[in-house]
């Protein structure tokens, strides 16, 4: 069930991360919640994986399982997921606390909840320092101001000593950014990252942290609902459905031929300005009827089948495999064919 | 758009939600602890007559002092009076008290908070008054009122309310600061509903929720605030039993016969625990977020 | 200033002159003021029947501020506002309310837009009440009706805002709006806290109402590939004032002013394979309080002049129908 993928330098290359049919539920009052329900997938250094998906689709509870920050009433109940061969999930606590912030990193969408508002952004800089590298205070202090050079904040002997409400949403994420690659981690966890800012910082941002995995080879997973996002920073992409992956390609393949009704769908509902007709009459959006499914109730056969323009009579009955339906590109869907086909024809 | 826990945004199939009520006991021990505790004061208090026949007035020299026993089930004060009967009887003032004052100041303070909140301009003016009525610690604020009058229970009533409404006043005025920046106060406003309106179909019904709660806060504070003007001698006047005149007398006896204390003592504790478990309970239960457990 | 309307012949449902609107920056025990924040510094506009005016701008712009300011939920400092021939500006609440009718909003977030103690079919049934327009069951087969039209159940009518999803709470506020019969919809953000798949399904519904009720909407968003989708005419917002105005094909194929260009060059495309027209902004926008002078945006422009710094631009028709604020595009340049 593990995807391999090319990875565009010769020879073979292993994974510097491995998520391996990992299911993270809730049990809450009203049932168990299944917000991540058998996902796999790989990620190989230096590269960066979109991860695609609405609201719901368990794609942010993945990337916490990863770092297993999933509390009560939620769990890690099945799979495992492995830092450079190494199992997390058979860790003690103490060790993750080593791995987090350290080798693994992650940023959130929300810049101003993810800083400590009553800490000068130094101090929180300073802080992986102290912890991971054993540096003192003075050390710590010379290289968070280092690390704000790094993300291009101006001033930055005077910025180090700012309050999170001092600074911009851009420069707040600018922060989480430098905190995030203080110790130079292999794995980058971005949630959302750009999702809260303006359109022109969210460029900036995107900008500088490719830059940065150019320049320290960190792997990035970049969780987005934006496809744009995607297109624009990834290599390879996912998309996530009510908890279970349901396409995997290179971001070209993907968009041009996706293999999945859901990932068709999602790409015809969004406005585009390179495709914009210009013309008198204005089009209609192509609509995904329906609603994401709650995860409490999981219906037997296909999830996505409900909203599907392609569903046939075997997508009710039988949950479809995720299977490699061309080099490189797996999907989970019956009629996949059928959808490939209906792309190439416009 | 993330959401740490995933959000229930599905729609319920069935659009109702049915009455399970030992899944409400297991969901909300507090509410259900609390309630259970003061409903059983209430009954006492309503069936106190037939609980306890006598009369709490009567005096019995020949019987005095004497400890617990089957003939007196709580003992006899220095007067000979049953301790029982007359801690039965006093259950009627504690409450009596305790709810007309949560009641009234309530009615009073939602008023004042609904219109400071919602009227800049009356806003100064009425929280630097309540902010001065705050400055006075409320048992002080209530013995110079209960000094300017004769002891009565209507007057205790009086004096043990109006130093609760400033802070009924200061939390109405703060939901109603919170609520009036709400979108859908702007939304009323777009679709022409009137100031009167949107007082009261869109202010009013959000703010009855915290509002129950500190009714039951205010309501315990009534309790003991009026057991310490009884027990100063500035309350109730003595031929009616309060715990708090219960307290006052055997204070002096405490040594000799802690009966007289212990007892009235003991039922203002339950009472007043009785009405705070309730507004815990309350405040987590009326939570909109967490509305669909209940 | 030029006017782009299906029938020329028609005046236009609202026109708006140097709407300004300064809000009070208090500091001390006393409250004094110590400044203003400049949130709608002079934005002119005109509206036409059954158009879509889109309103863009990154945050802090003042386009939310210019959408309550129309509607009076905000009073303006300074400037005109005529609905429908009338000049609204300085009415009284009182004299408000029948034109309130006219202009109705939808609000961008689904949650806090509708009041969680009431039923849906109560909320949508409110502004019937408020204008007498229907009682009983004519009232109540009025908003089944509104319900059918935006794509609700009317079985769902009893239900309370927190039992529906955010697409479908949405909904209910454009049948809220949709109740009185408004000629003009002000949509604040109307999409942007909706999963994509749901912003299609709402998009699509506001295109088909415009067709059916010939509404007008003003479009705030800073999504600039929602706006092109759904506007006729869209104008570009910075730090309270309009840059560049015109209509939509001008907007996005041949845009004038620099902010606009930076703009459009920053929106991420889903195709892997486009061409990145990289001019990527330096810096942050700057403060309302104390916007900078001359041109406002002269702090970040790439292309900025010794004139920029000091004057500030005014807006002029540099092509037909094609309004721009900036010195560099003066009406003689081709």
């Amino acid at each position: 069930m593990i995807a391999p993928s090319p990875t565009g330098s010769g020879g073979p290359t292993r994974p510097i991360l491995e998520i391996d049919r990992l299911k993270t539920h809730f049990f809450t009052r009203d049932g168990v919640v299944r917000a991540v329900d058998g996902v796999s997938c790989v990620l190989y250094p230096g590269e960066t994986l979109g991860v695609v998906g609405e609201s719901g689709c368990g794609k942010s509870i993945t990337a916490l399982s990863v770092l297993r920050l999933i509390a009560r009433p939620g769990r890690i109940v099945e799979g495992d997921i492995r830092l450079a061969g190494r199992s997390l999930l058979a860790v003690s606590e103490a060790e993750m606390r080593m791995i987090r912030g350290n080798e693994i990193s992650m940023i959130f969408q929300e810049p101003m909840t993810s800083l400590n508002p009553v800490l000068t952004v130094g101090r929180q800089i300073a802080e992986t320092f102290i912890l991971h590298q054993d540096l003192s205070r003075r050390a710590a202090h010379d290289k968070a101001v280092e690390m704000l050079r790094l993300v291009r904040i101006p001033e930055a002997e005077r910025r180090v000593h700012d309050y999170p409400f001092q600074l911009s949403g851009g420069m707040r994420q600018r922060v989480m950014i430098a905190m995030a690659l203080s110790c130079n981690p292999k794995v980058l966890l971005a949630d959302e990252p750009t999702t809260a800012l303006d359109v022109t910082i969210q460029a900036q941002i995107l900008h500088l942290m490719l830059d940065l995995k150019e320049r320290l080879g960190t792997a990035i997973i970049l969780i987005t609902h934006d496809l744009g996002v995607i297109a624009e920073t990834a290599q390879r992409a996912v998309v996530m459905y009510a908890g279970r992956k349901v396409e995997e390609a290179s971001v070209e393949v993907l968009f041009e031929r996706p293999r999945h009704p859901y990932t068709l769908g999602l790409m015809k509902s969004v406005p585009r300005l390179d495709k914009a007709a210009y013309d008198a009459k204005r089009r209609r959006l192509a609509e995904i009827p329906g609603m994401v499914p709650a995860l409490k109730k999981i219906p037997a056969g296909c999830i996505f089948e409900p909203r599907c323009a392609f569903a046939a009579e075997r997508c009710r009955r039988e949950t479809p495999p995720l299977e490699e339906h061309a080099p490189g590109h797996w999907s989970a869907c019956w009629e996949q064919a059928r959808v490939a086909a209906s792309v190439a024809h416009g | 758009m993330t959401d740490a826990t995933p959000a229930a945004t599905e729609v319920d199939e069935h659009g109702s939600e049915s009455v399970d009520l030992a899944g409400f006991v297991r969901r909300n021990p507090t509410v259900t602890l609390g309630s259970i505790l003061l409903l059983a004061i209430l009954l006492v208090a309503v069936f106190a007559p037939l609980l306890a026949s006598g009369d709490p007035q009567a005096l019995n020299p020949i019987q005095r002092l004497r400890p617990p026993s089957a003939e007196h089930w709580f003992g006899t004060d220095m007067y000979g009076r049953d301790v029982f009967t007359r801690t039965i009887h006093g259950s009627r003032i504690s409450l009596v008290v305790g709810s007309l004052v949560a009641l009234i100041s309530v009615g009073f303070g939602l008023v004042i908070g609904l219109v400071a909140g919602y009227l800049r301009v009356v806003d100064g003016i009425v929280m630097r008054v309540m902010d001065g009525l705050m400055a006075i610690p409320d048992i002080l604020l209530a013995i110079a009122l209960m000094a300017l009058f004769r002891a009565s229970v209507t007057n205790v009533v009086i004096a043990v309310t109006v130093p609760q409404v400033p802070r009924v006043v200061r939390l109405v005025r703060a939901v109603v600061l919170t609520i009036r920046e709400r979108p859908y106060i702007e939304a009323a406003q777009s679709i022409g509903t009137r100031f009167r309106r949107i007082l009261t179909k869109h202010l009013l019904p959000n703010t009855i929720a915290p509002l129950i709660v500190q009714a039951t806060y205010t309501g315990a504070a009534a309790v003991l605030t009026e057991a310490g003007l009884s027990f100063l001698g500035a309350g109730t006047p003595p031929n009616i039993p309060s715990w708090g005149n219960m307290m006052a007398e055997g204070r002096t006896y405490f040594q000799v016969a802690v009966w007289i204390l212990l007892f009235p003592g003991m039922f203002l504790a339950i009472t007043v625990l009785a009405v705070n478990l309730l507004g815990d309970g309350l405040r987590d239960a009326l939570d909109p977020r967490l509305r669909r457990r209940l | 200033m030029a006017n782009l309307q299906s029938d020329p012949g028609r005046p236009p449902l609202l026109a708006v002159s140097d709407l300004k609107k300064h809000f009070p920056v208090r500091r001390g025990i006393f409250g004094r003021t110590t400044g203003h924040i400049h949130a709608v510094d002079g934005v002119s506009f005109t509206l036409a029947h059954g158009e879509t005016f889109g309103l863009v701008g990154e945050s802090g712009c003042g386009k939310s501020t210019v959408g309550k300011t129309i509607l009076r939920l905000i009073e303006p400092t300074a400037g005109d506002i005529v609905l429908d021939g009338v000049r609204i500006t300085d009415a009284v609440e009182s004299e408000m309310h029948p034109h309130r009718r006219k202009m109705q909003i939808v609000f961008q977030d689904p949650y806090s837009s509708l009041n969680p103690r009431m039923t849906a079919g109560d909320i949508v049934s409110e502004p019937l009440f408020n204008y007498g327009l229907a009682s009983g069951k004519a009232r109540n087969d009025q908003v089944r009706s509104l319900f059918v039209r935006v794509g609700l159940r009317p079985e769902d009518m009893r239900k309370y805002p927190h039992e529906f999803s955010g697409g479908q709470r949405q909904r209910l506020g454009i049948a809220r709006a949709l109740a009185v019969g408004p000629k003009l919809i002000v949509g604040d953000e109307p999409v942007s806290a909706l999963d994509v798949s749901v912003q299609a399904q709402v998009i699509n519904l506001m295109m088909d109402l415009q067709d059916a009720f010939g509404l007008s909407y003003i479009f705030i968003a800073h999504d600039l590939a929602v706006v092109e989708h759904i506007s006729h005419r869209v104008a570009v917002m910075y730090l309270g004032k309009i840059v560049e105005l015109t209509d939509k094909k001008s907007l996005f194929t041949t845009p004038l002013h620099p902010y606009t260009e930076a703009l459009l060059a920053a929106v991420p495309i889903p195709e892997p394979k486009a061409k990145k027209r990289r001019v990527i902004l330096a810096g942050d926008v700057p403060s309302p309080i104390r916007p900078p002078p001359g041109c406002r945006f002269h702090t970040r422009c790439p292309y900025a002049e010794e004139v920029c710094r000091r004057v500030e631009p005014p807006m002029q028709e540099v092509r037909p129908g094609h309004e721009v604020a900036c010195h560099l595009r003066q009406p003689s340049t081709p």
